[in-house]
């Protein structure tokens, strides 16, 4: 038994022997849209940034704050809280934080969630009913929550397209999700062009990162000296505006254009293509997924963390004296039995059934759905899996298996 | 007429009952809905009146529990075993593992050990008559038995968490503490209902709610080898408050030294 602990490893074909699928799947490194209206903002004056968002109306701002072993998102005040010198050690299973001595705020990869707890609500109230008393029919009452305008400052590109993904789920369509939308709409998002992957990401093999090119109201790319900053939308153009700081010079563009090519170039990891929709359904039946099915834990961890899923429940909590009920939805998992449950069967009993559910849904069925592959890069599945399944790994083994005749 | 219940206390702690004892006003309230017609620890004691749903507390470990069980299934329409005692045994089960058990404690802790009459086993509830609904913990929660009681009351089956403590944990924004410092968290395997009380304050989960709905403990015993644990301390990890619960009784003795 390996001492590592995560059982067997799945056997990895060579890299130069996978086959590629789709036109578009050579790793991207993009050219930061570093144009003229690129700013300096010195690092002795980057209060001034949180202080504009609050007279911006944006009382509240969160930042990545180093805490319990990991960077969290949290309510910021000034600058000094964010992690300077802080860097994320991240492999399957393992995650650990290690002070350097320097002054960097924002290089590391990222921590296990970002936006989707602040967009979709880990466990929230949808409505509340009460008996009338004295028809005793029950009335029924929307949760009608209104969130404070938040800046959340050092986001990723990779959290940005996973919130592009959510986005087309739950405000898409003939019934957009009010909760999700009251919660988007109140957000103005900073993010930060990566420049320290972990070894776990793979974002550049998605499209999706790591530099920023769209969803951003405003957006940073870190020098010792300070941020290069600029904007991607009206509002992010406007409070930039306000700011009045210097033009970067054109060694700052380039030091921060070097950056981001280093970044992608650092990704020691990737899927084989962004159109990997075929090839998965032609292996529904391949061995491979009773390996995974060995060693997966079926905890839901991999969901929990993914940016883009966004699998739920509802549940009804009646107070007890019988008159008062509210429901709630809270996240929930393709991994839970719960999950494929209809007319007291299960449909999915067994690991091997559930994590077939989830890659495949992930990374064929959302091609269907929303036009694209549910998966983003940013490998959080991988680190934050209790037992380290590499989602790179395992698609890697399972293409390498043949194709087998599919059972009629 | 109001429907009856009663609590009963078998080979266990008491730690299960504050469920309702603590559970304050909702206590009152409760004794409005329903007839409490025994419960020794709150104070109302009529054993054997018939009831339609009976809570029962600890696991079977005298042949005077055994006989008591199976008299208080019959004049029950739902039995409900609550807790770790009585769904899976509880901590005192550990002392299934060694033949010469009972002989052995009683000897070292009681100076007339001929006054202790035990069975050599401490079984839970569902081992000796049929158990309509269990509800896991040490201890269980008011949330968890006033829940039950009032789906019942409504005429609903009672919802049971069965998921992975994992779950609470990433709903409550709790950082995981397996993977950021590499401590034996049994939380991947363990059914969730204590909302992730453990690893809120920065501890491994011990597995005390017993195993959830499809659990790898082969998979998570070896992650712990993986993470330093000895064959002994696996051991232990899943032979401790739930040793006795099939999933976690298995897994546990795979990591014994003397395995037969």
């Amino acid at each position: 038994m390996p001492r590592d602990g995560t059982g067997p490893a799945p056997v990895i074909p060579n890299p130069i022997q996978i086959k590629y699928y789709g036109n578009s799947s050579a790793p991207a490194c993009y050219a930061p849209d570093m144009d003229s209206e690129t700013r300096f903002l010195p690092r002795t004056d980057a209060d001034q940034l949180l202080e504009r968002l609050r007279v911006s109306g944006f009382p509240r701002i969160l930042g990545p704050v180093a805490r319990d072993g990991s960077l969290v998102f949290s309510p910021i005040h000034q600058w000094s809280q964010l992690p300077a010198g802080i860097r994320d050690m991240q492999t399957p299973g393992t995650y650990r934080l290690h002070r350097h001595a320097d002054p960097l705020c924002f290089a590391w990869a990222n921590g296990p969630q970002a936006l989707k707890p602040l967009t979709f609500a880990g466990r929230e109230l949808l409505w509340r009913a009460e008996r009338h008393h004295e028809t005793a029919a029950p009335v029924f009452e929307h949760a009608e929550d209104t969130p404070e305008p938040t800046a959340v400052l050092g986001i990723r590109a990779c959290d940005l397209a996973a919130l592009a993904l959510q986005e087309k789920h739950f405000t898409h369509g003939r019934f957009p999700d009010p909760f999700f939308g009251r919660r988007r709409r109140s957000l103005f998002l900073i993010a930060v062009h990566c420049s320290h992957p972990a070894s776990t990401c793979f974002c550049a093999s998605t499209g999706d990162g790591p530099t920023v090119t769209r969803g951003h109201d405003l957006v940073l790319a870190e020098l010792d000296e300070g941020y290069l900053i600029s904007a991607g939308s009206r509002g992010g153009r406007r409070l930039l505006k306000d700011m009045a700081l210097p033009p970067a010079t054109a060694a700052q563009v380039q030091w921060a254009e070097r950056a981001s090519a280093r970044a992608t170039a650092a990704q020691m990891r990737h899927l084989p293509g962004r159109h990997l929709k075929q090839p998965i359904h032609d292996r529904l039946e391949a061995r491979h997924w009773s390996r995974v099915g060995e060693r997966c834990l079926s905890c839901g961890n991999c969901t929990a963390v993914c940016p883009t899923c966004f699998c739920h429940m509802e549940l009804d909590e009646p107070a007890l004296s019988g008159h008062r009920t509210e429901h709630l939805r809270q996240w929930s998992s393709c991994f839970n039995a719960e999950h494929s449950y209809m007319g007291h069967f299960l449909v999915r009993s067994d690991t091997r059934l559930r994590y077939r559910q989830w890659l495949t849904h992930k990374l064929a069925g959302w091609h269907e759905q929303y036009g694209r592959s549910g998966c983003v890069g940013c490998g959080r599945c991988i680190t934050w899996c209790p037992v380290g399944i590499d989602i790179t790994a395992e698609v890697a083994a399972l293409l390498a298996e043949e194709i087998h005749a599919q059972p009629s | 007429m109001k429907p009856r219940i009663s609590v009963h206390k078998f080979s266990s702690c008491d730690g299960c009952q504050l469920a309702f004892i603590n559970a304050g006003e909702a206590l009152l309230e409760l004794a409005t809905l329903v007839d409490i017609v025994h419960f020794a620890e709150a104070g109302p004691v009529d054993p054997d009146a018939p009831v339609d749903i009976a809570f029962v507390e600890g696991s079977i470990s005298t042949q005077d529990e055994a006989l008591r069980i199976r008299r208080l299934r019959e004049t029950t329409r739902y039995l409900i075993s609550l807790g770790a005692c009585a769904t899976a045994g509880g901590l005192q089960a550990l002392r299934n593992f060694n033949a010469r058990g009972v002989e052995d404690w009683s000897h070292a802790v009681y100076a007339r050990p001929e006054f202790i009459e035990s069975l050599d086993t401490a079984t839970a509830i569902a081992r000796h008559v049929k158990v309509d609904l269990e509800l896991w913990g040490c201890p269980v929660s008011t949330r968890q038995v006033f829940a039950a009681i009032r789906r019942l009351l409504y005429g609903a089956l009672p919802f049971v968490d069965n998921e992975k403590v994992c779950q609470e944990c990433k709903r409550r924004g709790i950082t995981c503490t397996l993977v950021t410092r590499g401590i034996p968290c049994l939380g991947p395997v363990t059914r969730t209902g204590c909302g992730a009380l453990c690893p809120a304050f920065g501890r491994d989960c011990y597995g005390c709610f017993g195993p959830g709905e499809n659990p790898n403990a082969a998979a998570m015993a070896r992650r712990f080898q993986g993470l330093g644990l000895l064959p002994e301390e696996i051991n232990r990890r899943f032979h401790f408050i739930n040793s006795h619960a099939p999933d976690f009784l298995e897994e546990g003795l795979a990591w014994r030294e003397d395995r037969p």
